[in-house]
């Protein structure tokens, strides 16, 4: 009865399993399907064992005189259990190794631990962020008691500490887990945090002289397994449990982080990083998980809107783009300019671009954005579809080539009519009174900008979270959005606000849900050919070769 | 020519006066009185506090009456509520539907003998020999009514009001008019007039062993004729009169489809029965009409049974009508009649309030093997009996 | 599978339902006579006459806020009444209460509170589910309003309703 050289044999609870050499005993435990507790332990991260919570039992093949194991009557080994319990979190497994999970030793131990960790913890659970998904609460209900024996003084240690710029501290509801100093260590290289004093006066804090102030800050409250790190930025602003859970990605930059965005009754409250080993691990930075306050702005842009002298006037949507399409059939050509986003969606750059094919122009781009990449995960590239519209043919190898000569055309005037969609033209060096000479300028947008503001049509159109469809990450991923919100007022999908500006130039074009769309253009484009939105999943497809070099992936 | 005009006029006067002096307010405080009598017997009050709303006009307490002026905040109510008209009803028969079931009850009401005379005028808005056959005639109009609410609906539950109210009445119908037989078979005549006059003279049908030669008015007793009155036979006849009466009465309970035989719109397996898709003042004419031909199925039965207008003891002939006390004895004996029509809507209401609801099989069980039986037995009886009586 | 019910055998005057509808009669005459002679009374004329001295101790009228015997708000803000609410009448926004503040221990407060009385149904849910005691269904109960606005009733108002209520909290407490 030999394994294979990398397979080990373990009993679980009296039940033998086989796992790979080098697993961790907890987890093991969960591949066999027994939940073990745990606080300090974390798979992304070093396991040093200091929360006591996953205590088990632990046993080695008995051995007999001559160093051999002794076999029972079944065949199997049998097993010298180990008089004390064991932590199984920092520890691997060994060929004949026994493990109970659910003795009355291990249940005792539990409840001790969590008796033992309750002693300092304050009562403040109804003013607490993190009730409702809060570990000490959950394992309390499952393993712990009802009362404590504690009659004594509690401990009294810092609350409401800024210690960074987006993180709230709180030391009483600190387990001493030591979870975020080795975040900030291990995985945002910064080892800013760190334990001050002994025994149950020890706490947390940030380095006399710095702040907890890294571009990563915020992970460290994720992985906080009780309320003693929590987000300014969401502090006291919803109860979790009123979350609804939508699962998408961040479109702050071109890593494309999967995230799931909390919102309650058509509003935004959060975003979390979503474990994808492909892309972000379980992290993201908190420049790109607090980028969504404008989704909630009350100027947010919710009727489509026309010229009519300097004012722009209300109107339904299907005057408004009845006079889009009479605009663009105005123009021959190439007085048409075409100025898309690389934070469209791939539906809505395909659709654009068979709009451009359709005016005949060749005046098309995508304004590039860039910033400093870190090497965790932060890309250059903050547009997260650049790849996508390279892909579908509105930009070239290099984005944003041809957007000086549309800035040129436009001021020479042969370009008449402009197509601007989520974009600011002032972004290519275009004022507003050169825009406000356009013939034509067809805006969509979601806030206003100086663009919006000489439109001639103005089109009100949907935020990231507002959309269904799919982006390409820098690495070649392809990725969903999904819809957490609604538009605002009477603002519509982008896809089909460019569906319906095809059709006024065509009549039907027979394209009603977004899967049409999707079908269309993985038809056309041989890279996406047999993808359907369903078939992306909640992980994403790996669907070019990597094009550029990627940042280093945790 | 001049005679004429007088006659049409008088009838004119006649007709309105009936109905809206007596019968219309009649309907409204018979449906206070159903809410009234529905609720004590219930251990509730009922609705007493609509009055004078003299706190509209900056005083300090309404005057309720005990809720006397119900009615009029009815009335009032229906007028204003929207007339919705369904977009899937057949309009023609939808609009003409409530028309035809208020109708007939009015018509019915023509030969009704409600008083004998003022300033010598009989009492009636037609005097016709075929009193009780119009009466039978117009009132199983009223199911036209019914059945063309049901059918132009065109909704399922007044679909089947419609269909259980036409077989219903049909049914009892029969019952109805054959019941009735012995007494023109003992009054010899179908003029209702002539059937109040044989009450008066030979005593109510309800209890034929009427004393003559008694009276109050002036106070005599005629011994002689009270001996003279009296017949064994008399008595005999009394138990199949009786048992007309029994039979004309619940089949009328029928026609007028109260509870316990109110299948057509039974709340509580039909909605609303015919009138489900019914609203306001539409609504308002098959309510009316129903409270209508209940006042009549009453004054029917009054006229037939209990002596129309004739009050005991009191005398029946008028010398002088055009005397004080002729008027006021012609009074008298109209506030007799509905003095007694009220009482029995009293019953009406007592009965509907008391029973619950026939199951359908059983409905058409009790008009098609009981009632129809003994209405037939019951004529028999009579013919045998009649040719005794006549000496 | 079809079975046959088994039916009671009927005497001849149960079959004949008369003495049935005469005894109902009676009944019904009874209750009649008894209530319009006076000499039971069932009904009480409701403004005129009310019932609010008898109303027992538990009895649930509107949900309301108290505050302690030094005017300090017991609520915190931790909707757990808004999430137990079967109607969802309840809307809170939380806040933060400002670091100068004297009882800035608490950390969190309602900002707004509001209970729309249209579609509260009086369960008593959020009064039980109340982990600071903050919350109490009072003996209000006639709550009306001209609007719909009127009838969300909002924090101050509560307020108002609810009045003072003593006993132990602990949460102001620093050695707690």
């Amino acid at each position: 009865m030999s394994a294979p050289s990398e397979l080990l044999n373990v009993q679980i609870d009296g039940i033998w399993h086989q796992f790979q050499k080098g697993t961790r005993v907890i987890e093991a435990c969960a591949q066999a399907g027994k939940f073990v507790p745990h606080y300090c332990y974390h798979p992304k991260l070093s396991s040093p064992g200091n929360c006591r919570m996953c205590l088990i039992e632990i046993g080695m093949p008995k051995l007999g005189p001559d160093r051999k194991p002794e076999t029972g009557t079944d065949g199997k080994p049998l097993i010298n259990w180990i008089p004390r319990p064991q932590i199984s979190c920092a520890q691997d497994i060994s060929e004949g190794m026994g493990i109970r999970t659910e003795s009355p030793m291990v249940k005792e131990c539990r409840n001790g631990v969590m008796e033992f960790l309750l002693i300092n913890h304050p009562l403040d659970c109804p003013i607490c962020d993190q009730a409702g998904e809060c570990q000490l609460q959950e394992y309390s209900v499952e393993f712990g008691t009802a009362g404590s024996r504690f009659l004594e003084e509690k401990v009294k240690k810092p609350k409401r500490v800024e210690i960074g710029p987006r993180v709230t501290l709180d030391d009483e509801r600190c387990i001493l887990c030591s979870r975020c100093i080795r975040f900030m260590k291990e995985v945002a290289h910064d080892d800013v945090l760190g334990f001050v004093s002994r025994g149950s006066h020890t706490y947390l804090t940030a380095h006399p002289d710095r702040l907890l102030d890294s571009n990563y800050s915020l992970n460290t409250v994720d992985i906080c397994p009780v309320g003693a790190l929590t987000s300014s930025d969401f502090r006291f602003k919803m109860r979790v449990w009123f979350l609804k859970e939508t699962k998408s990605i961040c479109t702050s930059c071109a890593t494309g982080c999967n995230t799931i965005i909390g919102t309650r009754q058509n509003q935004v409250f959060r975003q979390t990083p979503r474990e994808n080993d492909a892309v972000n691990s379980a992290w993201m930075c908190d420049y790109g998980r607090l980028n969504y306050h404008y989704v909630n702005s009350t100027d947010r842009l919710q009727t489509p809107q026309i010229r009519e002298g300097q004012e722009l006037v209300n109107t339904t949507w299907n005057s408004a783009l009845v006079k889009a399409g009479e605009e663009l059939k105005q123009f021959s050509k190439d007085g048409i300019a075409v100025v898309a986003s690389a934070k469209m969606t791939n539906e809505e750059l395909w659709l654009t671009k068979n709009l451009t094919e359709l005016v005949g122009t060749s005046h098309c781009d995508i304004i590039p954005r860039s910033g400093a990449a870190d090497d965790i995960l932060m890309s250059a590239d903050r547009n997260p579809n650049t790849l996508g519209a390279q892909l579908i043919g509105l930009t070239g190898e290099k984005p944003g080539l041809r957007l000086k000569d549309i800035a040129e055309g436009v001021r020479s005037g042969t370009i008449k009519a402009v197509l601007a969609l989520g974009e600011d033209l002032t972004q290519i060096g275009l004022q507003a009174d050169e825009l406000k000479k356009l013939a034509s300028l067809i805006v969509l947008d979601i806030l206003p900008t100086e663009t919006t503001r000489s439109a001639t049509v103005l089109l009100p159109s949907s935020a990231f979270c507002e959309k269904r469809g799919s982006m390409i990450n820098i690495k070649g991923r392809l990725q969903r959005l999904h819809r957490a919100t609604q538009p605002p007022g009477a603002a519509r999908d982008d896809w089909e606000i460019v569906r319906d500006l095809i059709q006024k130039l065509t009549g039907s074009n027979g394209i009603y849900l977004i899967e049409d769309v999707f079908k269309q253009m993985t038809d056309s484009i041989p890279d996406m050919n047999g993808l359907s939105l369903s078939r992306i999943g909640d992980k994403g497809v790996q669907l070019v070769e990597e094009t550029e070099e990627a940042p280093a992936a945790i | 020519m001049t005679q004429v005009l007088l006659f049409a006029l008088i009838s004119l006067i006649k007709t309105l006066g009936l109905i809206f002096l007596i019968i219309l307010p009649m309907v409204s405080y018979t449906v206070y009185a159903e809410r009234r009598v529905s609720a004590m017997i219930q251990d509730r009050l009922g609705p007493n506090r609509v009055g004078i709303p003299l706190t509209l006009f900056g005083l300090q307490k309404d005057i309720p009456f005990f809720g006397l002026v119900q009615p009029v905040a009815d009335a009032v109510k229906l007028l204003l509520k929207e007339d919705f008209t369904p977009n899937h009803v057949n309009k023609f028969y939808y609009w003409l539907a409530p028309a035809c079931a208020m109708a007939p009850s009015m018509m019915a009401l023509a030969v009704i003998p409600f008083g004998s005379q003022l300033w010598g005028e009989p009492m009636v808005v037609a005097n016709v020999n075929i009193g009780v056959l119009w009466v039978f005639a117009v009132s199983s109009l009223g199911v036209y009514g019914i059945v063309l609410a049901g059918w132009s609906s065109n909704s399922k539950y007044p679909f089947l009001g419609g269909i259980r109210s036409t077989s219903q009445m049909i049914s009892y119908e029969l019952s109805l008019a054959l019941s009735v037989i012995p007494i023109f078979m003992i009054c010899g005549t179908l003029n209702l007039s002539e059937i109040v006059r044989y009450q008066t003279v030979h005593g109510w049908l309800i209890s034929p062993i009427w004393i003559k030669g008694i009276s109050l008015f002036p106070l005599s007793i005629n011994g002689q004729e009270i001996i003279h009155s009296f017949h064994i036979l008399k008595i005999i006849l009394w138990i199949p009169l009786f048992i007309s009466f029994i039979v004309f009465t619940i089949s009328m309970f029928a026609e007028t489809n109260r509870l316990p035989f109110d299948l057509p719109e039974a709340e509580t397996e039909l909605v609303g029965g015919y009138h489900t898709e019914y609203s306001s003042m539409k609504f308002a004419l098959f309510f009316l009409g129903e409270y209508a031909a209940m006042i009549v199925g009453s004054a029917v039965i009054v006229t037939l049974f209990f002596g129309a207008w004739h009050v005991p003891f009191l005398p029946t002939a008028i010398d002088d009508p055009y005397t004080f006390w002729g008027v006021i004895l012609g009074l008298i004996h109209i506030a007799a009649f509905f003095v007694k029509v009220a009482l029995l809507l009293l019953l009406f209401i007592w009965v509907r309030w008391t029973l619950p609801r026939f199951r359908y099989d059983q409905l058409m069980r009790l008009g098609w093997y009981f009632f129809i039986e003994i209405a037939l037995v019951n004529v028999f009886i009579v013919a045998v009996i009649l040719p005794f009586m006549r000496e | 599978m079809p079975y046959t019910v088994s039916r009671p055998k009927l005497t001849f005057s149960e079959k004949a339902y008369f003495p049935a509808i005469f005894a109902g009669l009676g009944i019904t005459l009874r209750h009649f006579i008894n209530i319009l002679s006076g000499k039971k009374k069932v009904t009480m004329q409701y403004p005129e006459e009310k019932w609010d001295q008898n109303l027992p101790a538990h009895y649930r009228g509107a949900p309301t806020l108290v505050r302690d015997e030094h005017g300090r708000e017991r609520c915190v803000a931790c909707q757990l009444c808004e999430f137990i609410c079967p109607p969802r009448a309840i809307t809170i926004h939380p806040g933060e209460i400002p670091i100068e503040d004297r009882w800035r221990k608490v950390e969190k407060f309602p900002q707004e509170f509001q209970i729309d009385m249209i579609r509260c149904i009086y369960c008593g849910l959020c009064e039980e589910v109340c982990p600071e005691q903050a919350i109490f269904l009072r003996k209000d109960y006639a709550i009306t309003g001209l609007t719909r606005q009127e009838m969300v009733h909002d924090k101050k108002k509560l307020y108002e309703l609810g009045g003072v209520m003593t006993g132990l909290v602990h949460k102001w407490n620093d050695k707690k």
